[in-house]
């Protein structure tokens, strides 16, 4: 192993990054438009549901429950509506995704029975955003149903009834107001070092090949180890300043509280950038013509570590065969560990087995692409 | 002049069917994408990792975390014996869940009086956590009125007492068991024709410029419209061949029901590949090597696709991004298959959406017909 010969390689890599515009652009605008496209586009909590309202009792109480409605920054009212087939029109029509119905005799059972009912018609098309939109409605009903209806009531001659026997004292760590982008922002740090990572460096060699330089470059006394070394080492500078970039923009931007150490990010990074070159590299390696290469790197990254990693959709939630492919995910553990350190506030200790996950895989990558290059040397 | 085009089609289908990359685009990404879509995204809720500290040990607080656990929202995936033990079993992410019942919690359910039920949850996944929250709100109320009657009951007290109580009756529309694939794979019909169509047009058309094969196109009788509709035709019948079959294993292997018209679709997929080709068109003009029509498309293609609203819904998304959706034609493609396949309109209720992506498609096309014709003559 020769330092100065790495250095060389690393050198004329970074002035071939320079050069290059489609490298430049992957490497400084990717990070910039992926962070505020996903930063802002990607975001689960929903406020303002287009709702309409089909008040069939228009009574004082109906009123009132529906004003706690319009009150809520859950729902926004867009619609009243006389008859079943007009509310039907619109959810068809998309107005709305909720309809809430009071029937004729809701305070009429309320007053004999002491129980009512409401009706919430759901458009579960999407069926995320119908399960959020039924627990709101819940909550304020539950809300009316024991502030509101137990004075009124009282007034009324009958008498207050037993407190609810059950409470239910929530409390939420990590991500105190279960902001989405809180829990979207930290896993694009992962997201954008895969895609910039693996998209770079599976130009390297591939770039070799194309321009006939590769011939060149075997002839000279250079070693695979270290024109491996060598030809990372510019994308390992680029990686960090992105991930820097990135981390910069989700505390200072998007104000993602950041918990943990910032040695404890460093550290992992370095890792996970360790896999994510070692692959572009290997990539680079086996196939031999750039637009191939990026092809496949753009695959192997962008779609496993948007949907297999635990970015947004949660790993435990899919069926096992499924989850015993998402261990072979390499961003699923650093995912897990930028979460985990943005908002616990977790340490290497905690991390012990996602790191080790990433540590295990990086020992592979790097000898599956030493090997990889060795092989097409013949 | 039908004749050359034919004779057009005839030459990039043969070169489609020799190029290996080609085959490798049109088959890995839409399987791949299937199964991931299909089985891997999903935001329910079931089987939420939870850890269970009961400090009361009494037949109420057993009956109450068997209420969780029988629901199938909950899975004990831990008992422990301490607060530190429950803290732990988060920090660590072996629970997502924590439930806390403490000592005396059975006395004070007996006496009458609220007791309370501690409910810790790791709000990470905010998603995960806002409806594990609604499950438990649920549950708990369901126990706390069984108990109540039971209690009023045994005291032989009247029923007026309880506190008033309103239901809430949930009726799902369109998707009645709340599952995700009904709403994922349907979009994936929208997007990979989208992806599919884009990419195959660019590099088809700047493999030309970089063989040089265009310069030889050009001294042919074939007129530059000729020429367009040569390279757009195939990618036309190859999208509307893509849609076609997702939508069949969409039917056949996923069980989405598909309730509203054929034509519907087949109307609104004519018009969206109308912007599809226009687009693919407009990249291939503005490169001149493969190699950056990757990179454009990538930047292109990256934004269309998150803000057309396939994961995550426009109405949540801050304004100034949600009136650029306005442009994006995949946002009202996915309107009209999600229309299509679940909740069963027709064009009475999609015209809008229909307009919307011939207006756009006309003025991609247009726009792109012109670059072409200009950078061939």
């Amino acid at each position: 192993m020769n330092v100065r010969r790495i250095l060389a390689i690393a050198r004329k890599e970074l002035i071939q990054v320079r050069r290059d515009p489609r490298s430049l652009a992957i490497a400084l605008l990717l990070p910039l438009m992926q962070m505020f496209l996903l930063g802002y586009g990607i975001s689960l909590d929903i406020t303002n549901i287009p709702t309409c309202v089909y008040d069939q009792e228009a009574s004082q109480h109906s009123q009132a429950l529906l004003a706690r409605f319009k009150a809520s920054r859950y729902f926004g009212i867009v619609k009243s509506v006389w008859d079943y087939g007009a509310l039907r029109r619109a959810l068809d029509a998309g107005d709305c995704q909720l309809g809430i119905v009071v029937p004729w005799n809701f305070s009429l059972r309320l007053s004999t029975d002491g129980k009512s009912s409401v009706q919430a018609l759901v458009d579960a098309t999407n069926d995320n955003t119908a399960t959020l939109a039924a627990g709101y409605a819940q909550s304020v009903v539950s809300a009316y149903a024991a502030d509101d209806l137990e004075l009124r009531f009282t007034g009324t001659g009958r008498r207050l009834g037993a407190p609810q026997p059950l409470a239910v004292d929530s409390r939420v760590w990590f991500n105190e107001d279960l902001a989405s982008r809180d829990f979207i922002i930290p896993g694009l740090v992962a997201m954008i070092m895969a895609l910039v990572g693996a998209l770079l460096t599976s130009l390297t060699l591939s770039r070799e090949w194309e321009r006939g330089t590769m011939e060149l470059l075997i002839s000279t006394p250079v070693t695979s180890m270290e024109l491996m070394i060598g030809k990372l080492l510019p994308y390992f500078a680029i990686g960090m300043a992105d991930a820097a970039f990135c981390v910069a923009l989700a505390v200072g931007w998007f104000g993602v509280p950041f918990r943990g150490q910032l040695v404890t990010l460093f550290l992992t990074t370095l890792l996970f950038l360790a896999v994510v070159l070692g692959i572009g590299y290997a990539i680079s390696a086996a196939i031999r013509s750039q637009i191939g290469a990026s092809q496949v790197a753009l695959l192997l990254t962008m779609l496993p570590t948007a949907m297999l990693s635990g970015f947004s959709f949660p790993i435990d939630q899919m069926p096992a065969v499924i989850r015993a492919i998402t261990y072979v995910v390499y961003s699923r553990y650093y995912v897990t560990i930028v979460k985990a350190v943005f908002l616990k506030g977790s340490g290497l200790a905690q991390l012990a087995l996602p790191i080790a996950g990433l540590l295990i895989y990086a020992v592979v990558i790097t000898f599956v692409a030493a090997r990889a290059f060795r092989k097409s040397l013949g | 002049m039908l004749e050359r085009i034919f004779a057009l089609l005839v030459k990039e289908f043969l070169q489609m069917k020799r190029d290996r990359t080609a085959r490798f685009r049109l088959l890995v990404p839409p399987i791949l994408q299937l199964i991931i879509f299909g089985y891997a995204a999903t935001f329910e809720v079931f089987g939420v990792s939870t850890v269970v500290l009961d400090q009361d040990h009494s037949q109420e607080s057993r009956q109450l975390l068997a209420c969780f656990t029988s629901s199938g929202r909950f899975q004990v995936a831990q008992v422990a014996d301490s607060r530190r033990e429950v803290r732990h079993a988060l920090d660590v992410g072996a629970a997502t869940l924590a439930l806390v019942i403490q000592p005396g919690f059975a006395q004070l359910l007996q006496k009458g009086q609220s007791a309370p039920l501690q409910v810790l949850v790791d709000g990470t996944n905010s998603n995960t956590a806002l409806i594990a929250l609604g499950y438990v709100g649920q549950i708990a109320s369901g126990y706390a009125q069984d108990y109540a009657s039971t209690l009023a009951q045994r005291r032989g007290l009247m029923q007026q007492q309880a506190p008033p109580q309103i239901t809430l009756e949930q009726r799902y529309w369109y998707n009645e068991n709340l599952n995700s694939r009904w709403f994922f794979v349907p979009g994936v019909v929208a997007t990979l024709t989208m992806f599919m169509v884009v990419n195959l047009t660019s590099f088809a058309i700047v493999r030309e410029r970089e063989v040089g094969t265009l310069e030889q196109i050009m001294v042919t009788p074939v007129r530059p419209l000729e020429f367009i509709l040569g390279k757009t035709v195939p990618f036309f019948l190859i999208g509307f061949t893509e849609v076609a079959l997702i939508t069949a294993v969409a039917l056949l292997w996923f069980q989405v029901p598909f309730r509203g018209s054929p034509l519907t679709m087949v109307l609104g997929a004519s018009l969206f590949l109308l912007s599809a080709l226009g687009l693919g068109i407009l990249v291939s003009t503005i490169c001149r090597t493969q190699q950056q029509a990757f990179a454009t498309n990538f930047f292109v293609l990256n934004p269309l696709f998150t803000l057309s609203g396939f994961a995550f819904p426009i109405s949540s998304m801050p304004q100034a991004l949600q009136w650029v959706t306005l442009i994006d034609p995949l946002r009202y493609f996915l309107i009209v298959v999600r229309g299509s396949f679940l909740k069963g309109i027709g064009v009475s209720y999609l015209w809008p959406q229909l307009a919307a992506m011939a207006a756009i498609g006309v003025v991609l096309l247009g726009l792109s017909a012109l670059r072409l014709q200009k950078s061939i003559d």
